[in-house]
């Protein structure tokens, strides 16, 4: 396949179709509108199933149905949206059946704003609904690996009978970049053995439900499903690395943060300064693993988020206090410049570092005293 | 030698359990109804059921198909999402009057709208009666319940709701009638009601919902020989029975 000019959002509605998605139920929100009107074309196109649903509390529960079925099936939103499906996402782990769920995160809390922010980051990996589960969770930087990863995220999904949200600040929602699309999947599916898709003469009924009514029973299914997580930790960690083979200052950022923090790298780089950055792929499961080598060799870190340092709690859990972890932050839907991480690179390689003052703590009296 | 005759058996459309339900409550008959209806139609095999929150939670025990367990009211939206991908089965919703007529009026009004090709069972016994007998939209006016212990005040609690009226407003509704289950004529009646609503579905002709009026002795304090007469002398008068939509097509109908 060539490379074609691709908007994200759209970008992420055809991969999803082309790795066999057989149903879309969605609700108009900025900035992810474009996946259910690109969508609301091709599916049915496909002869495959589009609804536009009522309110996000209905999509995610006609996600929620389909899924019992174990066809492939999606919704996407943007941060609020994502809230009001939060009853749904919490059934749908309760009830350990595949979904892939898009967040196109936009500034907030509340109603916010329709710019780009990553501070939905908590939501997503520390998990939005009620009880204890864990969802996969993927964080494209670019237009190309946004269509990668949703191929991935049905794989995944599937393959752990769990939830996988792709979240993508607005910025690669809404840019054009040229990008390559995998080939046409053809739709097969699987033969489930847990799918609810009607007995047809072949076996005995089956039910899906996340009532577990007797709590030994209920803490068997947790057992299971954190077991389950627990090889999804040893298997599935994703993250890009730039310059980190003699790095002496380690950047961590994911989505679009990390891609411009990747801009003030080299930048520094040509500099002469010796700073590399670490990209999570899968914010959860998170690099932990890689985090904690690299602080038996590095100087410090500094992690840039586009929120007030969601992910900075992950990082600070790896690094022990062991090396100091700077923060850099910009919220409420402003994208960092490169010129700002720059600055940071700048101001860690000249000053002395502590590890006795909470990062987000400095970076808020550095941004409110500037 | 005693010669048995067998005149009345569990339906196929049953698994071999008792019930959870409280003497005298007619969510036993509904089920049976339905039960009865889809063994008759010969499609248990390909029937997924979408149970509700309410006291019919547990109604995917007692069924001999598939089913799902839908959050509180959302059971319509799963159904939808079953049935989108699964057109060739039979979908069905089995939902009391808290989860469709209170948290749930959203995904019912809008499954009704879009005509969602599903089968609803839709059972108003005027009161939520897993959580104890609180208030429901369907609370007859000054009838007491646990939230309403003087007797619903409609000036600070509102007025009841009727659903089946208000949903046959919509044109994506085929079939939309109201039934009741306090005499066996009337429990013939909703049969044929409940049959008529998985034809409907069976032949694509739109939303079907059969509402049925029916008793909760245990939250209305009753015995249910009284629960039954409630029904009729007080229950009837403020949800009518009626057919509040029959397509035309549907009317070409012969069972």
């Amino acid at each position: 396949m060539p490379k074609e000019l691709w908007k994200g959002n759209e970008a992420i509605a055809e991969a999803s179709v082309r790795a066999g998605l057989e149903a879309y139920f969605g609700y108009p929100i900025t900035p992810q509108t474009e996946v259910l009107e690109y969508l609301s074309r091709r599916m049915p196109e496909l002869g495959r199933a589009f609804v536009q649903a009522e309110s996000e509390l209905g999509a995610i529960n006609m996600v929620y149905g389909a899924a019992c079925t174990g066809v492939r099936v999606m919704s996407s939103s943007s941060s609020p949206g994502m809230s009001l499906m939060m009853e749904g996402v919490s059934y749908i782990a309760g009830t350990e059946v595949p979904a892939v769920l898009v967040n196109v995160m936009r500034g907030g809390p509340g109603l916010g704003n329709i710019a780009p922010a990553q501070a939905d980051y908590n939501q997503a990996v520390h998990g939005g609904g009620h009880g204890d589960y864990q969802p996969i969770v993927l964080a494209p930087a670019s237009v190309q690996e946004a269509i990668d990863l949703m191929g991935l995220s049905f794989d995944l999904a599937e393959k752990y009978r769990s939830i996988c949200m792709v979240i993508l600040d607005g910025c690669v929602g809404q840019m054009m970049e040229p990008a390559q699309m995998p080939e046409m999947k053809p739709i097969k599916r699987a033969n489930w053995d847990w799918a609810t898709d009607g007995k047809m003469g072949k076996r005995e009924r089956r039910i899906l439900s996340s009532i577990y009514l007797d709590p030994i029973e209920e803490e068997k299914m947790n057992l299971r499903v954190l077991k389950r997580w627990k090889t999804i930790e040893a298997n599935e960690v994703r993250y890009k690395e730039y310059f980190l083979d003699d790095a002496e200052f380690v950047i961590i950022g994911f989505g679009t943060a990390g891609r411009v923090a990747l801009s003030a790298v080299r930048e520094a780089r040509a500099e002469g300064i010796k700073v590399g950055l670490l990209r999570p792929i899968t914010v959860s499961p998170f690099p932990f693993e890689v985090i904690d080598q690299l602080t038996a060799r590095v100087d410090a870190f500094l992690v840039t988020e586009m929120n007030s340092g969601q992910m900075l709690e992950d990082v600070r859990l790896a690094v022990k206090g062991r090396v100091p972890v700077e923060f850099y932050g910009r919220m409420g839907g402003v994208v960092p410049f490169p010129d700002e991480i720059l600055n940071e690179i700048h101001r860690m390689a000249k000053v002395k570092l502590s590890v006795d003052i909470h990062p987000r703590d400095a970076w808020l009296e550095r941004m409110t005293h500037a | 030698m005693l010669k048995e005759n067998l005149v009345y058996d569990r339906p196929e459309g049953f698994t071999d359990t008792p019930t959870h339900y409280c003497p005298g409550c007619t969510h036993g008959v509904a089920h049976r109804l339905v039960a009865e209806v889809l063994e008759e139609m010969g499609v248990i095999d390909r029937t997924i059921g979408v149970a509700p929150v309410g006291c019919s939670v547990f109604a995917y025990n007692y069924f001999d198909t598939d089913f799902v367990e839908a959050p509180h009211g959302r059971a319509p939206a799963m159904a939808t999402g079953v049935k989108r991908v699964m057109p060739d089965r039979i979908v069905f919703t089995y939902q009391g009057d808290g989860d469709l007529a209170s948290i749930g009026m959203g995904e019912i009004v809008h499954a009704a709208a879009r005509g969602e090709n599903i089968t609803v069972i839709f059972i108003n016994n005027a009161n939520f009666g897993m959580t104890g007998g609180q208030m429901a939209p369907t609370t007859l006016p000054g009838m007491k319940t646990s939230s309403s212990v003087n007797g619903r005040d409609v000036e600070t609690q509102g007025y009841p709701i009727r659903v089946s009226e208000m949903l046959s407003t919509l044109d994506g509704v085929g079939y939309c009638v109201r039934r009741s289950l306090h005499d066996p004529k009337n429990i013939r009646l909703a049969k044929k009601a409940i049959r008529m609503a998985f034809e409907v579905q069976a032949r694509g002709l739109g939303f079907s919902v059969v509402e049925l009026l029916s008793t909760c002795p245990t939250n209305w304090g009753m015995t249910p020989v009284n629960s039954l007469k409630f029904v009729e002398e007080h229950m009837m008068p403020a949800y009518p029975l009626g057919d509040f939509k029959v397509s035309d097509a549907i009317k070409q109908i012969k069972i």
